[in-house]
């Protein structure tokens, strides 16, 4: 009896660990699949792929830098849109709404995160696109048209209107993480904030500033959510691998490239040059999300430290 | 005194102002959403018909439909449940189990890692494993690329919901006599069933909407398939090559696949919604 049941706990845990230990061996495999398969360009160009601004697959030029430049920027642009309106979410859902608005809102912010990447480009391309080109666009070139970032003719597709699309998909995951940080704050903290004569704004200033390590975790979450989306990108940006100061001209992202011409690259030089862009993506998102998770962990841990004193 | 009641109303104009605007932040985020359902709806309710959802595509102007696509979507999303979810759910109980280790801690850390990977990159990584040696796209490359994406979330939520069943329910059965195995198989697991039902309902509900790690996986197909070695139809893909072609008429099958596909997303996403908060 007691043989059999040690038996079982063995072959249970040997089972169990197998499966474990396999979320392991895959993202060693993708690393490893990625290194070997960009191994052609690596050798041929060396790291100055990553600053080589020409890309012609057909003369075999291969330069990531425009590339490189389209998710830097639309991802920036997408961070300006959506920290600012996630912060305003999560303050009004933490500090200000009573929980019978704030569930049903938080619970409907969600559901934004719900929706598949393809219906955000389908949206973008058909409504967002022509709102760009008719309104936005024309108001902004009136008013601030002596900026060269608004210059350039109004096609409703590029730059601008990836950062848009992106901002609207980051919003969800941070403001769910500025919530669960704001939360993680001490009440104490409000109420001796408020004790003191500190106006509601004052006080949630002071919380803010006390979370401001989860703020950080938050917003570089975002960040990894938006330089590695894809679908949404890939249909309102233009594909263009170009590199302009105008945010209404197209432009390309690394995501985008993939997805649009990975199919087409029949080349070994080109399957290669796209991969080993693959993989720079592959090591820039884990690096981001390591990061976050750390500024996360930090207001998460000083929360529950304080709960044991 | 007067200079002291200027500053007080200032402060109080800013709490107001600033209050107020978290506010229009909220409502302003709601109405993005209302706004794209909204649309959603309105566009794509007028494509639907009995022919559009079982007919496949056609030449521009012939009508046709997503039949093949919804029955590829099907296939590909049950191949990766049936490989996500048993491994999925293995590795969350062993996290939960037997996890409060280094080598828990470095699993937990991969699998958000993972999480955190852009689907395309997925989808590459299968083209250089699977599409590459096989020879062709072919709907098991795409399950195979979806079932990668479910494992780690699958096995993150089982974890959590494990994590949340009372330990004197172990201790009892342990003081029983029972082994460890037969307490987490037999005791632990039904008592986390509800809790990791929900969350592979959510798994399911994402990689439905997957679209990156199929378009070179799975790519398409103008046909319906039954056979998991050849190419296959998808509803994500579909949209995307709707979109992106320059036919209105395609452009509004668009809208109406979109229509089926985010109704099935979001319908998951509030049934599980309010069947966990009868239960909290």
């Amino acid at each position: 009896m007691a043989q059999s049941s040690t038996l079982g706990d063995k072959v249970y845990r040997t089972i169990l660990f197998a499966a474990a230990t396999s979320i392991l061996l895959i993202v060693a495999a993708v690393f490893y699949m990625m290194v070997q398969s960009s191994m052609p360009t690596l050798q041929r160009f060396g790291i100055g792929f990553l600053w080589a601004s020409e890309w012609n697959p057909s003369q075999e030029l291969f330069g990531a830098l425009p590339f490189i430049y389209g998710t830097v920027v639309s991802s920036i642009l997408a961070l300006l849109i959506a920290v600012p309106i996630s912060l305003g979410i999560a303050v009004f859902l933490v500090e200000q709404a009573p929980k019978k608005i704030a569930k049903p809102i938080a619970f409907m912010i969600e559901l934004l995160a719900a929706i598949p990447s393809v219906v955000y480009g389908l949206w973008g391309i058909f409504v967002l696109a022509p709102f760009i080109r008719e309104y936005l666009g024309p108001v902004l070139q009136d008013n601030l048209g002596f900026l060269p970032i608004f210059q350039g003719r109004l096609t409703g597709i590029g730059m601008l209107t990836g950062g848009i699309i992106l901002a609207i998909m980051i919003t969800p995951i941070v403001t769910a993480v500025v919530r669960d940080v704001l939360e993680a704050v001490p009440n104490t903290q409000r109420e001796a904030a408020l004790a003191l004569g500190a106006t509601k704004w004052e006080t949630t200033m002071i919380v803010l500033g006390n979370a401001a390590s989860g703020i950080a975790g938050a917003v570089v979450l975002g960040l990894g959510r938006a330089v590695g989306e894809t679908m949404a990108v890939t249909m309102v940006i233009g594909n263009s691998p170009q590199i302009s100061a105008s945010l209404f001209e197209p432009a390309y992202t690394i995501a985008s490239v993939l997805a649009a011409n990975f199919a087409d690259a029949t080349d070994e030089l080109y399957l290669s040059a796209l991969i080993e862009m693959a993989l720079v993506l592959f090591l820039v998102t884990v690096v981001i999300n390591g990061l976050a998770k750390l500024l996360i962990m930090s207001v998460a841990g000083r929360a529950n430290a304080s709960k044991h004193t | 005194m007067a200079e002291a009641a200027t500053v007080h109303s200032k402060r109080r104009i800013i709490n107001l102002v600033m209050t107020s605007l978290t506010a229009v932040c909220a409502v302003f985020a709601t109405s993005v959403l209302l706004i794209i359902i909204g649309f959603i709806a309105y566009q794509g309710i007028s494509s639907l018909s009995w022919e559009f959802l079982t007919d496949t595509p056609k030449p521009v102007g012939e009508g046709g439909g997503i039949g093949n696509a919804i029955v590829g979507s099907a296939m590909m999303t049950l191949l990766a449940a049936a490989i996500g979810l048993p491994v999925g759910i293995a590795a969350g109980v062993y996290l939960a189990e037997f996890g409060k280790n280094w080598y828990g801690n470095t699993i937990r850390f991969i699998a958000d890692t993972l999480i955190g990977v852009p689907s395309i990159i997925i989808g590459i990584f299968i083209y250089t494993v699977v599409v590459m040696p096989m020879g062709r796209q072919s709907g098991l490359a795409g399950g195979l690329a979806l079932a990668i994406i479910m494992i780690p979330i699958v096995a993150r939520t089982t974890e959590e919901m494990i994590n949340l069943v009372p330990n004197s329910m172990r201790e009892g059965a342990l003081a029983l006599g029972a082994p460890q195995w037969r307490v987490s198989w037999n005791i632990v697991l039904p008592a986390a069933t509800s809790g990791i039902a929900t969350g592979a309902m959510l798994a399911i509900a994402r990689i439905t909407g997957e679209t990156a790690p199929l378009l070179f996986t799975a790519l398409n197909s103008r046909f319906y398939n039954f056979f998991y070695d050849q190419p296959m139809s998808s509803l994500t893909v579909q949209i995307y090559n709707f979109a992106t072609g320059p036919f209105e008429v395609e452009h509004a099958m668009a809208w109406a696949a979109t229509l089926l596909l985010v109704g099935f997303i979001l319908v998951i996403n509030i049934a599980v919604r309010y069947l966990t908060r009868k239960k909290y």
